[in-house]
């Protein structure tokens, strides 16, 4: 099916890998099905990935959103957000495999003050294709969480290491 | 929006299936607990707001933020 993007043109994408939302997202409750793109557009690795609405009413300008998502475990290897059952059970049985893990980022005209959503990941079952935003328990995990910097350790950490 | 007086232990029912009890009052906190089906998400307000926000301020990226963001996770 062709699926036109708000960032990438319009682009094919295999009906299977439609992922369904069946509450929306908080800001987008009206939006119930989405792609997952990697950041050039295409399938990747990450760990920058857009969640591209599907806007099966065509001009309806409302229904194209784009959001960029990143893998956190690429930033913070020891996020491990508790999210009650109730939530996962919602996306159909599912084996930690089959959970993928996502969260949102904003980056501003200054991508220096650029933050990720640690406290409501997106959750995506890859086997029954379903997601959702849910909220995590963990207080200390904010909803405005500065990444730019961190990125920026990890960088230094990562070329100290190198030499 | 209808509203309504409630003592401590008293309840309300929303429809069938969601039940709010007022477990607590004390000066201006009030504790609720709140019986609703599995698939029914509860949230505080303000968390849930905030969460909007940052999901509209996300869409707003503009094509310069994106290229930079390209540029940061190569």
């Amino acid at each position: 099916m062709m699926v036109k993007t708000k960032h990438f043109g319009e682009i094919n994408v295999d009906e299977t890998k439609v992922i369904e939302f069946e509450d929306g997202l908080p800001g987008f409750t009206h939006i119930k099905k989405y792609v997952l793109l990697a950041n050039d557009g295409n399938e990747g690795s990450g760990p920058v990935f857009w969640l591209q609405s599907i806007n099966e009413s065509g001009n309806n300008e409302d229904a194209d959103v784009a959001l960029a998502l990143v893998n956190p475990f690429a930033f913070y290897p020891n996020y491990s957000p508790e999210i009650k059952d109730e939530y996962v059970e919602t996306l159909g049985h599912a084996s930690s495999n089959d959970l993928s893990v996502f969260n949102v980022v904003v980056v501003p005209e200054d991508i220096k003050n650029m933050t990720v959503n640690l406290r409501a990941p997106i959750l995506i079952n890859q086997h029954t294709k379903k997601g959702a935003q849910v909220v995590s328990e963990n207080q200390e995990y904010g909803v405005r969480h500065f990444l730019y910097q961190d990125i920026e350790k990890i960088r230094k950490t990562f070329e100290e290491g190198g030499k | 929006m209808l509203a309504l007086s409630r003592k401590k232990n008293e309840s309300i029912m929303i429809g069938d299936d969601i039940e709010i009890t007022i477990v607590d009052v004390q000066a201006d906190q009030v504790k609720l607990a709140i019986g609703a089906p599995r698939n029914v998400p509860v949230h505080r307000k303000e968390i849930y707001l905030q969460i909007q926000q940052e999901n509209k301020a996300a869409a707003k990226i503009s094509d310069k933020s994106i290229e930079e963001l390209k540029g940061l996770m190569k």
